[in-house]
């Protein structure tokens, strides 16, 4: 059940002695880069002062405008011809961000990724379907090299194609697949559209969601629907991709592989750290990457350590669900409001279908939102009032949740942007 | 007899009734009657057609959300007092009528009131008993000519 039994579970004073190596190393593994090395001038820093975890919050943070500073070499610290592969994080807003990496940390990164899957029960007898873009994004070759690494066969199918992927799962009997939430949602028509029953007639018993946060709700309707059991996936570019955090049989938060990154909880206002159980943003730091060794990145990535030991026996900690992105955030009438938050309510409505859609308008100096909805196509039954009562209820439970009443309009199923890739759920329309 | 109306949800933007009646002209499906539900920010367009599973299919090929609903097409006289007659036995009998609206079909003779109610069953054995016919699928997609009225 272990695919590296004496890392995973290794005792936590064992595994934090050699965080502390690890980190002695990737401390002057940094100063090589030319970033890293300027900043170490300029604040006098001298890795050989690092002597323990508690003086981790000295050491500086770095950002991902440091990252886009620096572009595109800037965080080298190895010579350039000792590079293999490049990433390039799909950033939404200003430039993107590049991430190299050396033979050795791909190898160590596809590794990570291989001791996920193998910890959800994914063997070398599997056949494993990739459903996501390929390319720069992470999320697909990060996966395939996992895969392989377990020695799946690997269907490389790429994101989209709704059809083409449900031919390929009933032709090469699938039986793990890796698939964005929302596309998930929406692929489940697709399936009814060619009345293919997906417990039926495919074999797919594992599903990966990953690479849009989601809701508890929308896992369990993924699990309902298909009868598959759902995994969450947890990762970003800066800090290889796929394989950093993943969730075990419990399904009960993420591990997050501390052998490979130092975690950090900071309240993102003061910087300071917060203790276990609080929510805060995830700060990591490689452990083991010799490339682009990047220290306390801000990930903006909002969550909390779960604390206590987990029953799997692993003993690297836990993180929870996402709750959102410091970046997600809209603020509305001075209210701090999560795409999340408002997925989570809806979902816990009957007669809400698979998709949504928030619209932010500024009419005069108010600010209004608009919560588009698509209707379950099999609560429509014709009756005008039942659908006006579920408009009611879902103005009345939002504005119970955020505070601010939104304006609820009903769409049909299918209408609103599908998410083959990731999910556009808000639309901000106010200019300043 | 059990007559299928066809409900389709109509999001809040222009063209929605247009949309519908270019799907149905397209498949050669002939509207016999039609109402429009709505609130301020969508409705429900109620149809009676003649060929209800062929407008139903192409209706939800086009990506719009649609339901049948079982309602009770019932034949009057199409002359003062005739839909009085059908009405008054439906509040003597105490049943609920949910919606309802008609078209003529033979002018000055004959008229269909089409009623959705709650107990599809016992409404249709007591309108029965009074003497009124009803129409089912087969029987109303035969019927012609046809002049259809909104009332
Ligand atoms: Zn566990």
């Amino acid at each position: 059940m272990y695919w590296e039994k004496e890392i995973e579970t290794m005792p936590r004073e064992k595994l934090e002695a050699m965080q502390v190596e690890r980190l002695k190393a990737t401390l002057r593994q940094a100063a090589k880069s030319p970033h890293y090395g300027r900043l170490y001038k300029e604040t006098g820093f001298n890795p050989d002062d690092f002597k323990s975890l508690a003086d981790v919050p000295k050491l500086p943070l770095t950002t991902k405008d440091d990252l886009r500073e620096n572009w595109p070499y800037g965080f080298l610290a190895v010579p350039r011809e000792e590079l293999v592969r490049m990433h390039s994080s799909s950033g939404t807003t200003g430039r993107a961000t590049v991430i190299f990496h050396t033979a050795g940390d791909l190898n160590a990164w596809t590794n990570l990724v291989a001791r996920c899957m193998y910890m959800t029960g994914v063997r070398k007898s599997d056949v494993f379907q990739n459903m996501m873009t390929y390319g720069l994004f992470t999320g697909g070759l990060g996966f395939h090299y996992g895969a392989e690494r377990i020695g799946c066969l690997v269907i490389p199918a790429g994101a989209g194609n709704s059809k083409r992927q449900i031919q390929l799962m009933q032709d090469f009997e699938t039986t793990v697949i890796h698939i964005i939430p929302s596309y998930a949602l929406h692929l489940y028509s697709v399936f009814e559209e060619l009345k293919v029953d997906p417990r039926k007639d495919t074999k797919v018993k594992i599903a990966f969601v990953g690479a849009e946060p989601h809701t508890e709700k929308t896992r369990r309707k993924i699990e309902e629907f298909y009868g598959w059991k759902a995994f969450n996936s947890y990762g970003l570019s800066e800090m290889n991709g796929p394989g950093v955090a993943f969730e075990c049989p419990c399904q009960n938060g993420l591990h997050i592989w501390e052998d490979s990154f130092l975690v950090e909880i900071i309240d993102p206002q003061t910087l300071q750290p917060v203790p276990d159980g609080e929510e805060g943003e995830l700060v990591m730091t490689t452990l083991r990457r010799e490339g682009m060794p990047i220290l306390r990145y801000r990930t903006k990535d909002l969550t909390r350590i779960l604390p206590g030991p987990c029953e799997c026996g692993r003993t690297h900690r836990r993180i929870e669900r996402f709750k959102g992105r410091t970046d997600d955030m809209m603020i509305l009438k001075g209210v701090n409001i999560f795409p999340i938050q408002i997925e989570k309510k809806l979902m816990e409505i009957p007669g809400v279908g698979t998709n949504f859609q928030i619209v932010l308008e500024r009419k005069g100096f108010n600010d209004e939102m608009i919560v588009k909805v698509e209707v379950a196509q099999e609560f429509f039954d014709g009756d005008l009032l039942k659908l006006e009562r579920l408009q009611r209820r879902i103005t009345e439970e939002l504005k119970g949740d955020i505070l601010i009443t939104p304006k609820v309009e009903l769409v049909e199923p299918g209408s609103l942007p599908k998410s083959e890739g990731k999910a556009v759920r808000v639309i901000d329309n106010r200019k300043d | 007899m059990i007559v299928h109306q066809i409900s389709v949800f109509a999001e809040n933007k222009p063209g929605q009734l247009a949309r519908l009646t270019r799907i149905l002209g397209k498949e050669k499906v002939n509207i016999r009657a039609t109402t429009i539900a709505t609130t301020a920010t969508f409705g429900v367009i109620n149809l009676i057609v003649d060929d209800p599973q062929k407008a139903i299919k192409a209706i939800k090929k086009d990506g719009m959300m649609v339901t049948t609903k079982e309602v009770i097409a019932v034949i009057i006289e199409d002359k003062p007092g005739g839909l009085d007659r059908l009405t008054q036995m439906l509040f003597k009998e105490n049943i609920n009528v949910n919606n309802a609206y008609g078209f003529v079909l033979d002018s000055w003779k004959t008229a269909v009131f089409v009623v959705e109610v709650d107990d599809i069953a016992r409404a249709q054995k007591l309108i029965e008993k009074a003497g009124f016919k009803t129409l089912d699928d087969d029987a109303l997609s035969a019927v012609e000519p046809f002049h259809y009225v909104k009332y």
